[in-house]
């Protein structure tokens, strides 16, 4: 006996059983994503005045790949009504597409990490911050020879069996006396920071960070939302890159089977659209 | 018959279907829904035997504290290092080795975590669910059999990380199978990263087996086989399988970010100002301790009826077959089913009274969990009332199903204290607790799927295990499992902590000498820390029968006389025996509920679901379809 | 969508998934608009949530219903999704509501 209803719909639910098998499997990824949401509302809701940052990411970039992806979602769907239509070339092409707008994902999300990683913090001794890129820092070995670097490299690092030790750091950025005044900018207006280099020497100070998930709770939740979500984004790419290259050739035996399949991929692939439709304005605007 | 011109057409896709693979493909990587359910049997059959273990090892530290480990002491030297030190006598001679406090901790919570994760819900859930659910539904294969294999794999995979764990620097993860932050979190050591990631692993084996189970009986129900023709174990099978599904990621999401905590230094579940040994820890902090809590526990309770509702279904089936009733109230059952599955997402947080929780929400959960057991009552009465007036057949599984229902009764009443919000203030922490769920999952569940074992055998192998053997193995399993959880909820009751390295000694009773009155525990309750142990022990002992049948009968058990040998009604006695590749010769065809047992009338006392209202079952040559 | 629609039937959806698409982009360029507005009380920003959210579930609507095909969809999926849409309200509510500062008994 075959498995029935892998191509045509079973006629009491009215759906082949792929779909069924996707929609439950959507149905445990809101759960999933849910309990980040409420996470995020829960560590948000909790976080003490002046340390949850607003404005934090870029709103441009964050723009840029919104509408990337909604331009991928509208050329998934034109690529399932090709085949419905037998266009089998103007599939090809709206895949295509699609795929390259999940490249384009991914490379504007890695520029944004790139730029949190470079972005440090400074507490110094006497309680203030400095806030701002990595402009360079300035390391010492024994005999005092100074070394300029463009990365940080910590407090002290070793290469070649020498040991280097910090002498100042460089940011480029914004000296501030609160917390609250490099978090929540916007709430002070009059106030406007320019931003400069500033030079800390390492004596000055307490801690030095970089905006990695480990700087505080929102770059925590930052990083792993668009982190979890940019697994799908990967996982759904790979799904849609094989049904386009190898997998396409199921096209000429089952070309139903195929569409089915296509359908299937593209509602994954709506869902991790969807995802995205939230974690925009949370994270970036508001 | 779906044969059709068009499926021949595209026959070569299907073309594993038709030639014989090999070993490999047949044992190992096998996509046939009925090696893929004995794959998961004998694989968490050995997990569980294996969490079984590591218990009856901290049995020996909780009787006899600080004393060499026999049999087994310098095997656990050698393999695990300084977890199990050696002990030396006057003359600096090593005479034995012990278990240290760490190791105990590792093992109690490694024993959770495998006897849940990865004994009983892939024994009930996937075993089960994957051989027996498709042929009572008369369904050819599971919907998805490629993910079927997929969610094995996973599941191995996931075994394996917790097994390594072991033998990691540090061991393995030692903060319970709850995993609690900031206690599972701060340690230097690796376990805690395997146990997450393992989890993972297990997790997307579940949801990809849930994803399965339920298209599967949504989609692959043969003509006929409505809803209410279900057989109970196919609902149990797919309430179960929502709950997997819908709870788990809950938990995922919680494990991502616990994983985050431990290698990218993040704080989600560290809150501001946490101190560890002295020091304020080097965090960020402004995470949630009860965040953890609050996501582990949305799975948790869940969790708890996918252990149990297998079980109930595996019961009912057998208590049908063996009454020769029909089951009393199958409409009840059903609705009961679906009613456990629904609250169980929201009773989660009567776990957590003791984390200070409001009165307004401790209310609302006191309130939701007292409902809750209205359901699981109706399901437990509606059993014993099965069994009235029936003429039992005493064989070994209905022996398991009948110690089912008190056992099980046992367990859920002594759940109540536990529910209301102010007894619980008292017992939780206590052997009590230990005792309360050990009789639901243990002399339960545990039971309900032996009784499973022995009741699908003749199907799976075609041959019986030995009833004398089973008898044995049931009569001796079911007085060591009351000796070992009866008297924990007498130490419970007197307030002995359960998490205590050395079964509470530190706290033994002292008689104060002014008044009389003993302050801390008593000694007596402590001394049944060694009865129980000895009960433990001998328990193991009593599944040596069970082993050696289990084995000893796939060659050499009495072959069964017809592919129907306990004259059921249901599915999947109407296939060859065992059932072939595609399980049935023709498409069944449904005519009838499941449990028609001594309807008046009919010449026998059975009558199959795919018999027709007059004469013998008959291939039905064309589909309605 | 079921699959028996013809070739014409579809192609009429394409007019339906474009203005989708449009609607998608416009929402997205209001919402960071919005974003530089202040909306409700001085010193709550539950007004700029508010906005934000309206405009993000009316996009997951768009994708949902009409990209995912919700709106024409099969009775089981809906009750799928209505499980799923009642669990994931408890979790989030429950969880927010026993965590909330005022419900949480501090031992002294």
């Amino acid at each position: 006996m075959e498995i029935p209803y892998t191509v045509k719909p079973r006629p009491d639910t009215g759906l082949y059983n792929a779909k069924v098998g996707i929609w439950l499997f959507l149905a445990s990824e809101v759960m999933l994503f849910g309990a980040l949401f409420s996470a995020y509302i829960l560590l948000r809701v909790g976080a003490s005045a002046g340390t949850w940052p607003h404005g934090l990411l870029n709103v441009t970039l964050g723009t840029i790949n919104t509408i990337v992806l909604i331009t991928s979602s509208i050329t998934v769907v034109m690529a399932w009504v090709s085949l419905k239509l037998n266009q089998f070339g103007k599939f090809k092409m709206y895949q295509a597409i699609t795929l390259l707008c999940a490249l384009a994902f991914l490379g504007i999300k890695s520029v944004e990490y790139k730029d949190k990683f470079s972005h440090y913090q400074i507490i110094k001794k006497d309680g203030t911050y400095v806030d701002g890129h990595m402009h360079g820092a300035t390391y010492l070995d024994k005999e005092g020879k100074s070394r300029e670097e463009h990365k940080f490299h910590g407090l002290s690092f070793k290469e070649n069996n020498v040991e280097y030790s910090l002498k100042e750091v460089v940011l480029n950025g914004i000296e501030a006396a609160q917390l609250s005044e490099i978090n929540e900018p916007h709430k002070d207006k009059e106030h406007k920071h320019e931003h400069k280099n500033i030079s800390v020497p390492a004596a000055e100070i307490q801690k030095i960070n970089n905006y990695g998930p480990w700087h505080n709770t929102y770059m925590a939740i930052y990083f792993t939302l668009t982190g979890l979500h940019a697994l799908h984004v990967i996982g759904g790419a790979l799904v849609i890159g094989f049904l386009w290259g190898p997998g396409a050739k199921m096209w000429r035996t089952e070309p139903e089977r195929f569409t089915n399949r296509i359908e299937v991929s593209g509602l994954f692939w709506h869902f991790v659209d969807l995802v995205w439709i939230f974690l925009f304005p949370v994270l970036y605007l508001l | 018959m779906q044969h059709t011109n068009h499926d021949l057409h595209h026959g070569h896709d299907h073309d594993h279907a038709h030639h014989e693979p090999g070993f490999w493909g047949k044992y190992v990587f096998s996509t046939d829904h009925k090696v893929i359910g004995i794959q998961y049997a004998i694989t968490a059959l050995v997990f569980l035997f294996f969490g079984f273990s590591l218990m009856m090892l901290m049995r020996w530290q909780l009787a006899y504290p600080g004393k060499a480990i026999p049999l087994v002491g310098s095997l656990l030297h050698n393999m695990l290092g300084d977890a199990a030190p050696g002990i030396t006598d006057a003359s600096g001679k090593i005479t034995g080795y012990i278990m240290s406090a760490d190791l105990y901790n590792a093992f109690g919570a490694m024993h959770g975590t495998i006897m849940v994760f990865l004994g009983i819900v892939p024994l009930a859930f996937a075993a089960f669910g994957n051989f027996v659910v498709p042929l009572q539904i008369g369904a050819p294969d599971m919907a998805f059999p490629r993910v079927n294999m997929a969610s094995y794999q996973s599941f191995v995979v996931g075994g394996v990380i917790m097994l390594v764990s072991f033998f990691i620097p540090g061991g393995a993860a030692s903060a319970g199978w709850t995993s609690y932050s900031p206690l599972a979190t701060l340690g230097s050591t690796h376990g805690q990263t395997f146990w997450i990631i393992g989890m993972v692993f297990l997790i997307t084996s579940s949801l990809l087996g849930a994803v399965n189970f339920i298209a599967t009986i949504i989609q692959m129900r043969a003509p006929g086989m409505n809803w209410m023709r279900l057989p109970f174990f196919v609902w149990a099978q797919f309430v179960t399988a929502f709950l997997l599904l819908l709870a788990f990621p809950p938990l995922e999401a919680a494990a991502v970010m616990q994983l985050m905590d431990k290698v990218a230094h993040t704080s989600f579940f560290l809150p501001t100002g946490l101190v560890v040994s002295g020091q304020l820890a080097n965090i960020s902090g402004g995470g949630s301790p009860l965040l953890w809590q609050h996501l582990f526990w949305f799975l948790g309770h869940p969790e708890v009826y996918v252990l149990i509702l297998p079980a109930m279904g595996i019961v009912c089936e057998i208590i049908a077959n063996n009454t020769r009733k029909p089951i009393w109230g199958y409409k009840s059952l059903v609705y009961s089913t679906l009613a456990i599955g629904f609250l169980s997402f929201i009773v989660w947080a009567h776990h957590m009274y003791l984390t200070g929780m409001g009165t307004k929400i401790s209310t609302f959960f006191q309130t939701t969990t007292m409902i809750i057991s209205i359901p699981s009552v109706i399901i437990l009465t509606c059993f014993f009332i099965s069994l009235w007036g029936g003429s039992i057949r005493f064989n070994t599984p209905m022996l398991f199903c009948l110690a089912f229902l008190p056992m099980f009764g046992i367990g859920g009443l002594t759940g109540l204290p536990l529910g209301f919000n102010y007894s619980d203030l008292f017992l939780h922490d206590t052997y009590y607790v230990i005792a309360h769920f050990h009789y639901i999952v243990a002399p339960g569940t545990i039971f309900a799927l032996f009784a499973g074992i022995y009741y699908w055998y003749p199907k799976a192998t075609g041959r019986h295990m030995s009833e004398f053997w089973g008898k044995v193995h049931f009569w001796l399993s079911f007085l060591f499992m009351n000796l070992i959880f009866q008297p924990m909820f007498v130490q419970g009751m007197a307030g002995l902590n359960r998490r205590l390295y050395d079964g509470g000694a530190t706290y033994a009773g002292v008689a104060d000498p002014a008044t009389g009155l003993v302050v801390g525990i008593p000694q007596v309750f402590l001394d049944l820390n060694k009865m129980i142990s000895h009960a433990a022990w001998a328990l193991a002992l009593v599944q040596i029968p069970f082993i050696i049948n289990f084995f000893w009968s796939m060659k050499n058990g009495k072959k069964v006389t017809s592919d129907n040998p306990w004259e059921a009604t249901t599915l999947e006695w109407q296939t060859p025996t065992p059932p072939p590749h595609g399980n049935f010769l023709t498409e069944p065809h449904v005519y009838r509920g499941p449990y028609e047992y001594s309807v008046p009338g009919h010449g026998k006392d059975f009558t199959p679901q795919n018999e027709p209202e007059h004469g013998a079952p008959q291939p039905i040559p064309q589909k309605a379809h | 969508m079921s699959d028996n629609h013809t070739a014409h039937d579809v192609s009429k959806h394409v007019r339906g998934y474009l203005i989708v698409f449009g609607a998608l982009l416009i929402g997205t360029v209001l919402t960071v608009w919005a974003s530089h507005f202040h909306f409700g009380n001085k010193d709550s920003n539950v007004g700029n949530i508010v906005v934000a959210l309206i405009i993000a579930l009316t996009k997951a609507f768009l994708v949902a219903g009409y990209f995912m095909h919700l709106i024409s969809e099969k009775k089981l999926i809906y009750s799928v999704l209505a499980f799923t849409g009642f669990f994931f309200a408890g979790l989030m509510f429950l969880t927010l509501w026993s965590m909330h500062p005022q419900n949480i008994v501090h031992f002294k």
